[in-house]
This record gives C-alpha cells, structure tokens and sequence, in this order.
C-alpha cells in the first residue's frame, strides 16, 4: 500500500503531459473555428487579401499560408545540405580533437535565442543586403530563410549526426576491407543505412524553420503579398500571429483568425513530426 | 580510373572540412560580433539601473531580473511535472494505452511552435483562469513550453543507472519506491540537474510565448506579485529594437541587451555541456 501512493502520484503528475496537448488543440479550436462565421473557408485559405484591421475585417489566409511555405522551403534548401555535410564531417572525416570540438560548438549554435538572430537580420543583414543588391529594403524572404537557416542547421547536423554515428564501425570496415575509399563506403555503405534517421533529422529542422516566429517577426519585412522574388518581403503566419495578437479585440473575427492561423500551424508541424517519427519507427525496425 | 576515386575522396574530405571551418566561423563571428558591439556598453551600472528617459537611457536592471523570475517560476512548474514524467517512462511505463498517449503527447508538444504555446497561455492562462497578462501565466506558457526538453533529459538520466544498482537494492528486500527514492534518483540526480540548466538556457532566451501572456513593453519597478506584468530580456531586446521612436539612439543599450542575453543563455548552457560531459565520462568507468 505505502508502495502504491508514490507510483500514483508519478503517473498522474506525467498525466500533466497529455493534458497539455489535450488543452493546446481544444483551445485552438475553440477560438479559431468561430472565425468560420465571417469567412467561408475557401475565403479563408484562398482569399489572398488580408486586412484585418479594417471593418468588415478581408481574412484571406493565402498570402500568410504561401509566406510560411516559401520561407519554410527556401531556409531548408539553404541548411539542409549544409547541416548534413557538418553531420558527415563530424561523423566521418573529421579527427577525433575536431569532432570534441565541433559537437558543443553545434550545441551552442542550437540554444541561440531566436531573438538574437532576428535582431543580427535586422541590424545588420538587411543593410548589407539593401546595399548589394540595391534594394528597398533588405528585409525580405532571403533574409529570413538565410537566418531561420542558421537555426536549423544544429537540428539537422546532431540528429544526423547520431544516426551516421550509429552506423555499426564493421560495416564500414568491411566496406574498407573490399578496397573502398572512404567516400565510397560513405556514400554507398554508411548514408544508406542511417537514411531513416538523416530523413527524419531533416525533418525536425524543417519543422523548426515552420514554427520560428522571433526571426520572420523581425527579418521577413512584413507584408502579406505573395512573394514573386526571393527579394520580396514576406509575412508567414508565425509572424503574423505574434505581430497582431496584442491588438486585437478578444474574440473579434480577427482574434480568431489568428488563432486559426494557430491552428494551421499546429498541424502542419505536427505532420512533419509524425512523419519523421514514423520514418524513425520503421527505420529501426528494419535493422 | 583510379584517379578518379581518389578525387572524389578528397572532394568529400574538403567539402567536409569546409562545412566544419564554415560552422565554426559562424557560431564564432556571431558571438565576436555581438561582443564586439555590445561591450561599451556593459557596465556594472548597466546591469543594476532600470532602463530609465522612456528606455533611452539607464541599465537593463528590470528585464534582467524578470527573465530570471519568469525562469524560477516556470522551473518550478515544469520539473516536478518533467522529472516525474521521466521517472515514469523509465520505471513505471507498460506497454499500453497511457503510455503511448504519454509518448505521442510529449512527441507532439516538443514541435509545437512557440507562438502557438503563446496562444495557448492567452486562452488558458490569461483569460479562462484569469490570471491576466502576468509573470504567472506566461511563466507557466514557458513551463509547458519546456516540458518535453525535460522530459527527454531526465529519461535518459535515469535509464543510464545501471540495472545492477536496482537488483542489488530488491535483494536487500527493499521496495520499488524505496529503490527509486533511494537509489535510483540519488544516482540519477546530477544527469537529472544537467537536464534542467540546459532547460533553463532554453527558456531564458524566449520570446514569441511571452508576448501576450505578460511581457511588459515597459515597467517602472520589478515585480513584487506573481500577477504582475514583467519585462523580460528577449522582449525588451524586440521592443526597443522595432518600437519606439528612438530605434536608433537605442542602439547600443539593443547592443548591450543582446550581449547580455547571449553571455546569460550560453554561459547556463555551457555548464550544463560541461556538466554532462563530466558525469559521462563518470560512468563509463
């Protein structure tokens, strides 16, 4: 009996996670689906006005939802191949002091608060950039993606990094053993096997890049058009959410707009977190 | 043909090599340059003055103190909750239903963007429970926020107590809870504080979940309630750099702020690394 009461109070304090997630869905649904009273839901997602502010609100999500996809895209483009060839150095070429070196350095790359790069965007790369290339203004889609870029790269690079590493050290050797070079027995013998886990590695990154806010708030310029260039400003639904919140009328049309922005964004970085979570499951089960 | 190999095995090893140089450039140019800029500015005046002139002026006195008591208060709702859900995993979990919900929580909570976590403290915390926009509600946001980052860490720690250290605690014929509360958390415990500095180096440097949930633009005194708006490190960082109408006379308290925040976040991290590093090597002897 006395043995009983811990065991309790552990799991139901574990509860506590379900609950969570339990509340964050309820809560989305509950504030953002009234938004449908306003819109319709093809205004909603097709529409591609949107001005909130005025009376009747325009709630036309398309230009936010293209905002999150083109900066989500075009920062993945830029990090993903770098971030794996850092996972590669680490894992396979670099010497032993290198590779001590190199894994907290990715580390600490990885607890930068978003702030700080989103401010580097501002004060810095967008001068430079509007400085090059003669521009009106350097805060725009590259800016974001260069920088959300920098924020995915330690995601990437140590969850590849792990399942490179986890690659058995006999197959390797054998591969050296039949006379291959080290870029052979790294690209027909080592990335194969740690595939699952490289895919799903890179798919946490993309989700991090979906979910940023602090740097699309700062650096991505801002405006709800459909970028045309990678030179236009952008205004992804992260951003839009935590620039208007603040000033809107609790449970107004545009309130729950934005929450059902909240909710769009949930559930497209939850598809990618199962998705890499299965491609994990089933990348395990088939050693 | 042999030449050939031997070119594309040198390829890799340069491209490699470059992306490493690359990496290390970055992190450090980063770093150097925030440091570089933001070092007039730090002062021992500028850590212990409230920001004064409508923040033209004076130290970071106020957000600095309410960044560390957004983080004590968000630890002390989420490790309880964390270690336990650890615990849980580690040495209670069965193959069933609460289990695999728990995973699948804990899973989906740990990609849920940070925005959507400050949606969910405005409904919850700050209009259902009432609590309003306060130190409270958005240090419970920052809890929840860091749950599965502790969750993670302090299954690991327990997990890596070795089997033997339990069964030589059942043969003396203690009880499960007693070889946890005893043995198992005991040897556990340092793994367990690693996890929890490195959660708080996350939190500390968050911005989108507190900004409707009680980061303050501006406040005269540091809070004396839980139910009271709080300036934090982060937001000021964003405030002063986008609002206002001295964007630029501000720029080297933005500097400095940042500096600030960098040094605080990865100097908690750092310890932590180092930390888990030490205690690794520990038990593999």
């Amino acid at each position: 009996m006395k043995d009983r009461l811990p065991g309790a109070i552990v799991k139901a304090l574990s509860s506590a996670g379900i609950l969570i997630m339990v509340f964050i869905l309820y809560f989305l649904f509950r504030e953002g689906m009234p938004v449908l009273k306003s819109v319709t839901l093809k205004d909603l997602f097709f529409g591609d006005l949107w001005y909130p502010a005025e009376d009747p609100p325009t709630l036309g999500m398309f230009p936010l939802i293209v905002g999150t996809v083109a900066v989500t895209a075009l920062s993945s483009l830029l990090a993903v191949p770098f971030s794996l060839l850092v996972a590669l150095f680490v894992s396979e070429t670099a010497p032993r002091p290198v590779r001590e070196f190199l894994k907290p350095v990715l580390e600490i790359l990885g607890f930068f608060p978003s702030i700080v790069l989103g401010f580097i965007g501002m004060v810095v790369l967008a001068p430079m950039l509007q400085e090059r290339f003669d521009m009106l203004s350097g805060l725009n889609l590259f800016n974001a993606s260069v920088l959300l870029g920098v924020l995915t790269i330690p995601v990437v690079s140590s969850l590849a990094e792990e399942a490179l590493g986890s690659v058995p050290e006999d197959i390797r050797n054998a591969s050296y053993a039949l006379g291959a070079t080290r870029f052979e027995t790294t690209v027909k013998v080592v990335v194969p096997s740690a595939l699952p886990g490289i895919l799903s590695a890179s798919l946490l990154g993309i989700m991090r890049a979906m979910g940023e806010t602090m740097v699309v708030l700062m650096a991505a310029g801002g405006a709800a058009i459909i970028p045309l260039s990678v030179f236009d400003p952008v205004r992804p639904l992260t951003s839009t959410i935590a620039a208007e919140m603040g000033e809107t009328p609790v449970g107004s049309p545009h309130y729950a707009a934005l929450f059902f922005g909240g909710i769009l964004l949930l559930l497209m970085t939850l598809a990618v977190n199962l998705l890499s979570a299965w491609i994990e499951k089933k990348g395990t089960f088939s050693r | 043909m042999k030449s050939r190999r031997k070119i594309l095995d040198n390829l890799m090893t340069a491209a490699t090599w470059g992306s490493g140089i690359a990496l290390t450039a970055l992190v450090a140019g980063i770093v150097a340059f925030v440091a570089v800029k933001g070092y007039s500015v730090l002062s021992l005046e500028f850590l212990l003055e409230p920001p004064r002139d409508s923040m033209t002026r004076g130290g970071i006195l106020t957000p600095l103190v309410g960044t560390i008591q957004l983080v004590a208060v968000a630890m002390g709702f989420a490790i309880p909750i964390g270690v336990a859900t650890g615990l849980y995993f580690a040495e209670y979990a069965k193959d069933d239903l609460f289990t695999s919900a728990l995973r699948l929580a804990i899973r989906s909570l740990a990609g849920v963007p940070s925005v959507v976590f400050g949606l969910f403290g405005l409904s919850l915390f700050v209009i259902l429970f009432r609590f309003g926009p306060s130190l409270l509600s958005a240090a419970l946001t920052l809890g929840c926020l860091t749950l599965p980052l502790m969750v993670t860490a302090s299954e690991q720690a327990f997990l890596a107590v070795p089997r033997d250290y339990r069964d030589a605690s059942y043969a003396l014929g203690a009880s499960k809870w007693q070889t946890i509360w005893k043995v198992v958390l005991p040897s556990a415990a340092p793994t367990v504080i690693t996890g929890i500095i490195l959660s708080v180096g996350r939190v500390a440097g968050e911005t989108a979940p507190i900004m409707f949930t009680g980061a303050a633009f501006f406040a005269p005194n540091i809070a004396r309630s839980l139910f009271s708006e709080v300036m934090a490190l982060p937001y000021h960082i964003y405030v002063l750099a986008t609002a206002g109408t001295f964007i630029e006379e501000t720029r080297g308290i933005q500097y400095g702020t940042v500096l600030v925040l960098l040094l605080l976040v990865l100097g908690i991290c750092s310890v932590g690394i180092f930390m888990r590093s030490r205690f690794r090597r520990r038990m593999r002897r």
